[in-house]
């Protein structure tokens, strides 16, 4: 593998750490670093360190991690640059489930109900990641016939939601308007722990997958000839990606555009191998959602803006930009 | 030498209710440039995916070193056999290189620079490794997937295997179609490997191949050495084509020349 890449990423990395510092530093009040390992419960400091700040910069890392790692995974599998599992529906699909689950009601143990949301979600956005697989084989990949479809399921997505909230009552109307924004507001540790269960092992084991992707860019005769299991391969990578999605969107909403910026701002500069291109876009998703999510802290004090809207601002003209460098590459 | 065979026994295929293929027996073996030839449609490429594993056969079965195909681990029966399919498009930009890398994937042990250096040089893809597969031309590309379907089989004495190839001279000029069929005629006398290739121009058949298949509505109707299958009566009757063949003076091969 290139040095110069490896260095690259360990530029990343010290940007990563530099930007979880500063954004522990950036706040409403200014929190002294002593207080973080001061365990006194009467500590108002240690508090909210404990209660606000620290699980909420843990919580954009993995999530932005979770969203870039998608993004990459389903450019490969789809073999298309602009897939994206906002684009595509995924999302929507999950949170249609999540709202299922917070509006209809059920009877279930304690536990489950912690669960319940992330188990909707990762089966909703697995279902959506099938069919669109499926239509995707069927148009033989055709890149606007899939981002048709997308919209499609986008739109059928919102009205779901939509009615979802017209028949719910007013605590979970709010409870599911607060959600859909999109934001990282959402602090309580057992979520987070769960997410991190879910999302840091399957991150992990993504990077296993990454010469099995490399193969599938050859397309799927020609990855067979080289000895890959081609459809056991895809379906596996597919629930992987929808777990990412699925959590993610489960607890923090729909943010957009992560998967689609930064998996290309990526193999503009790592290239396309997915053993360099996978853990370059952990990094810079982590990175990037975490200064998207500090800016929208305090861009607008004392009120906060829902980090979805920036990623979606950020992403928009960037998305427009592929669309036409697509446009480019096919005629040439 | 042993020389093995991949033996394909009495292959039906049938593909959405249509009958692909009929009872076609071949047999490839290790030392042999094999040649399918055929009009359009007859057959070819479906006969090609039967043989390398990529569709399972409906009736019949193949068989590569007296195994089933279908009872070879992936892993193993890529270190077997390669394709080179007509043209494969790949979406984001990757170097020739990475490309031809990719080849070496079924092996667990790192690969040997020595190889690689050796495949690139006789594919002449040295002055191609390190630029963007997606702009090379369309020739170019094909020798680079030449490259990469050789070091899949390379072994430290040697290619060793089976290699296929979808017509791998349609986008080549003069010059590279000669420099490939002579590369492929020098492995194949050389080393355990057994080429078999989809061709459309004839006159190339005639001049480098073992053995000539003729394809026609699915079904073998003609097979055996050049001189066997390219002639006047068969190859009228099979392609409907007006055409008249000549006796090459100084290489003795059949010269099949359309009549104007």
């Amino acid at each position: 593998m290139d040095k110069r890449y490896f260095v690259y990423l360990m530029v990343l990395l010290l940007l990563l750490i530099g930007a979880i510092i500063g954004a522990a530093n950036i706040g409403p009040v200014h929190l002294s670093w002593s207080s973080l390992f001061n365990f006194d419960p009467e500590d108002i400091d240690h508090r909210i360190w404990m209660n606000i700040r620290l699980p909420r910069i843990l919580l954009a890392v993995i999530i932005g991690v979770a969203l870039s790692i998608s993004g990459t995974v389903m450019q490969g599998l789809f073999r298309n640059p602009l897939a994206d599992p906002g684009l595509l529906g995924i999302s929507s699909g999950a949170g249609f489930a999540v709202a299922v689950a917070l509006v209809i009601p059920m009877a279930l143990p304690h536990f489950l109900t912690l669960w319940l949301p992330v188990i909707a979600a990762f089966v909703g956005s697995l279902l959506v990641t099938i069919l669109i697989f499926q239509l995707s084989n069927l148009t033989k990949g055709n890149l606007s016939s899939l981002l048709l479809i997308g919209i499609a399921i986008n739109a059928l997505g919102g009205a779901a939601v939509g009615i979802l909230s017209w028949v719910s009552n007013d605590q979970q109307l709010r409870q599911l308007s607060l959600w859909g924004m999109g934001s990282l507001g959402q602090t309580e540790w057992p979520l987070i722990f769960i997410t991190l269960i879910l999302i840091i092992p399957t991150v992990i084991i993504i990077q296993f997958y990454a010469q099995r992707l490399n193969l599938l860019q050859l397309g799927e005769e020609d990855a067979h000839y080289l000895g890959l299991n081609v459809h056991k391969t895809q379906k596996q990578l597919l629930i992987l990606s929808a777990l990412l999605v699925g959590t993610a969107v489960s607890v923090s909403g729909i943010i957009g555009f992560l998967g689609l910026v930064i998996p290309n701002a990526m193999r503009l500069i790592f290239g396309n191998n997915h053993k360099i291109l996978l853990p370059a876009s952990a990094l810079s998703g982590a990175l990037l959602l975490l200064v998207a999510d500090t800016l929208a802290r305090i861009m607008v004090q004392p009120a906060e803006m829902p980090v979805g809207l920036l990623t979606s601002l950020l992403g928009g003209p960037w998305f427009f930009w592929l669309i036409l460098k697509e446009q480019w590459r096919r005629r040439a | 030498m042993i020389k093995h065979t991949l033996h394909g026994k009495n292959i039906h295929l049938v593909k959405n209710n249509h009958k692909i293929l009929f009872d076609v027996s071949i047999t490839l073996t290790q030392g042999e440039l094999i040649t399918l030839i055929g009009p359009n449609g007859a057959g070819k490429s479906s006969l090609f995916k039967v043989l390398t594993g990529y569709y399972p056969s409906t009736q019949g079965e193949c068989f590569l070193k007296g195994k089933p195909l279908h009872l070879w681990r992936k892993k193993d029966l890529a270190k077997e056999r390669a394709v080179m399919k007509q043209q494969s498009i790949i979406p984001f930009s990757l170097s020739a290189l990475d490309i031809i890398k990719l080849g070496r994937s079924p092996w667990e042990e790192p690969m040997n620079k020595n190889i690689l250096d050796h495949v690139i040089e006789i594919t002449q893809c040295v002055p191609l490794v390190h630029k963007d597969y997606a702009f090379l031309s369309g020739g170019e590309q094909q020798r680079i997937q030449l490259a990469r379907a050789l070091i899949q089989l390379w072994r430290e004495e040697g290619p060793s295997g089976w290699l296929f190839l979808d017509e791998p001279t349609s986008a080549l000029d003069l010059y590279h179609q000669q420099q490939m069929l002579r590369l492929l005629r020098s492995l194949v006398k050389k080393y355990s490997l057994s080429v078999c290739m989809v061709l459309h121009d004839l006159n190339l058949a005639s001049l480098w191949s073992d053995q000539i298949y003729l394809l026609n509505k699915g079904s073998i109707v003609a097979s055996g050495s050049v001189t066997d299958v390219i002639t006047e009566e068969i190859l009228i009757k099979w392609y409907g084509a007006d055409l008249k063949i000549i006796k090459h003076q100084e290489y003795e091969k059949p010269y099949v020349m359309l009549c104007p």
